[in-house]
């Protein structure tokens, strides 16, 4: 099977800052890839260039087995490589549905807005997704944070993306929540589709990820399938492995 | 290991039932509407005068002239922006068309037409360069209202030696042109003129085009979040430049009212109308973060402000009230505005 999206020695650098050198991954289908990284490792220089906002200056990025630049988000798009940003997922004020149409909306044969079938769809692809709500015209700001990214993540699947890319989807939320869309990674994962999370927390990528990209920078500090590492090898290793048992040992001289 | 999604239960716990204020949030012109009624209670009472026919035609039509404009400009505040040079423009508009029919003899449907143009390209220029510099549209705009202020009084005194066009009614054309524009209609015996009749269009296309289509849907969302419209493939710099096309559109419909009923046009005019719109557009539920709001409130907002303009006048006080009266009018309506968006926007965790 040729994988989704396969980098190979991957580069970006921005006047003389080298965000990103060397960086090989794979996304396939059905598979979530988990890249892992502190502030400034390169996670998102990496997903920039998957989603079509920047491009990479060396290395290779083939998206189902084609070498490709993609000039635009939209290019992307039309790939089936869809981003939901944390912070960039939904417009607050608008309504549940007209955030999930927002730039494919239907319409009717008079080339009104076809607000019914629209509701309807929201709700169904919502529900398929696990996602009950009450009212779908109520406003996004009115949801919680995991259920926003949930629309979000709803909406894309339903529009066809292929890959799934998540920035820091649990980042701003309690447990619960980030639970709550981790189980909809999975289900998006389920369906068949490639994701792609980032994360700076282990804990989150670790039970839903097949295969985890480790970033630290703007290099690969690794790459492992699931069964070559467990949970607190790579909690280890993503916080730079002897440096946090030294802070360890410190810590607990304090509460000593 | 495999997650697999249970369903919620059927009754979910976590939602309450829907408060009044939730519903409120989807109807932004519900607050104009109440002060509407109790604005019209008001003075009906105070003045008899206020709920004739005659009156009615009078505070209609002073509501018609700046409801036009707020209806637009309170699409464009959907949309995120604002027009300081809305005013000013519905001077320019009324001064290419007379200027082109009474100096250069043209016929007024053609001035209007070349007028219209000129509008329109105004409106793609204040758009066009807020898009391009990513400067905030009261700069941009406070720019063009000066420049066209200036380009009001130059060339009106360039061509004509005074600071007003006036001779209109000789022009061809001016007739045929008048009834689409400035005619009256009888209703109960009395003349109400046909720009009541424009302002109940231009805010059901308005409202309509905003309700019902993808341009209108997209109006809310690059008002909301730019940056979020953009990257799910919403044309963010089309959709924003078209809107201070519309500003523009409205303008020189104002404007042609304007000219072919009173068949002169004062260069000066219409400097300061631009924040009776921006007030008009508040009242009715627009928001001046962007995002949210109606053009039907907007519509409403202007009713107001003509009810209690005309109301003041009709209870034999001094006007000087108004100001006072617009004052804590916009003071309340922001209020309550920011109380409903706060609703909206609210994160729960």
């Amino acid at each position: 099977m040729t994988p989704l999206i396969e980098t190979e020695d991957i580069g970006k650098t921005y006047g003389s800052v080298i965000a990103l050198s060397d960086v090989s991954t794979v996304v396939n289908a059905g598979e979530v890839t988990c890249v892992l990284g502190d502030n400034g490792a390169g996670k998102s220089t990496l997903i920039k260039i998957l989603a079509g906002v920047h491009q990479h200056d060396r290395g290779s990025f083939k998206v189902e087995g084609q070498e490709i630049r993609f000039s635009s988000p939209r290019e992307a798009l039309d790939h089936g490589i869809a981003t939901v940003y944390q912070d960039l997922a939904v417009v607050p004020l608008m309504s549940v549905w007209r955030n999930f149409f927002l730039g494919s909306e239907p319409t009717t044969k008079l080339g009104f807005l076809d607000r019914k079938k629209g509701r309807e769809i929201t709700r169904k692809a919502l529900s398929d997704m696990g996602i009950d709500l009450r009212d779908v015209e109520q406003p996004v700001g009115t949801l919680s944070g995991g259920e926003r990214q949930c629309v979000a993540i709803a909406r894309a699947v339903h529009f066809g993306a292929k890959v799934l890319i998540l920035d820091e989807p649990t980042a701003a939320l309690g447990v619960k929540q980030a639970g709550v869309v981790l189980k909809y990674v999975a289900q998006a994962r389920d369906r068949g589709l490639g994701v792609v999370l980032i994360t700076h927390n282990p804990h989150h990528a670790y039970p839903v990820g097949n295969r985890f990209l480790l970033l630290k920078r703007g290099r690969a500090l690794g790459s492992y399938e699931k069964s070559e590492i467990d949970i607190n090898e790579l909690t280890k290793q993503m916080a730079g492995g002897a440096e946090l048992e030294a802070l360890e040992h410190e810590l607990r001289g304090v509460e000593a | 290991m495999t997650v697999t999604a249970t369903a919620p239960p059927a009754a979910d716990e976590r939602l309450g039932k829907p408060k009044p204020m939730d519903q409120l949030v989807k109807r932004p012109e519900i607050g104009a509407m109440l002060g509407a009624l109790l604005v019209f209670v008001f003075f009906s009472v105070v003045s008899e005068q206020f709920l004739s026919v005659g009156g009615a035609a009078t505070w209609l039509d002073d509501a018609s002239m700046l409801g036009i404009m707020a209806v637009a400009v309170a699409l464009l505040m959907i949309g995120g922006e604002f027009d300081l040079s809305a005013g000013v423009m519905t001077a320019s508009t009324a001064l290419v068309t007379a200027l082109l029919a009474t100096q250069l003899g043209l016929n007024v449907w053609l001035a209007l037409l070349v007028s219209l143009a000129f509008a329109l390209a105004v409106g793609a220029l204040n758009g066009w360069l807020v898009m391009r510099t990513g400067l905030p549209s009261f700069i941009v705009t406070l720019g063009s209202f000066l420049a066209l202020q200036g380009l009001n009084l130059g060339v009106t005194r360039l061509v004509t030696g005074s600071v007003q066009v006036s001779g209109m009614r000789s022009a061809a054309g001016y007739e045929s042109a008048g009834f689409l524009f400035a005619s009256t209609f009888q209703v109960a015996g009395t003349g109400f003129y046909v720009s009541i009749i424009w302002w109940v269009l231009f805010t059901v296309v308005a409202s309509t085009v905003l309700m019902r289509t993808r341009f209108g849907n997209w109006i809310f969302a690059v008002g909301g979040a730019a940056q979020s419209s953009r990257a799910v493939g919403v044309p963010v710099v089309r959709s924003k430049i078209l809107l201070f096309m519309t500003t523009a559109f409205a303008a020189w419909l104002v404007g042609s009212i304007n000219i072919l009923r009173y068949a002169s046009v004062q260069a000066n005019q219409g400097i300061g109308l631009e924040f009776q719109y921006i007030i008009a557009a508040v009242i009715g539920g627009c928001l001046l973060t962007g995002g949210f709001g109606s053009a039907v409130g907007a519509a409403i907002g202007a009713l107001i402000f003509g009810m209690a303009r005309q109301g003041i006048v009709y209870a034999g006080w001094n006007s000087d009230w108004f100001q006072l009266f617009l004052g804590v009018m916009l003071l309340a309506a922001v209020l309550v505005n920011n109380m409903l968006r706060r609703r909206a926007e609210r994160v729960r965790r």
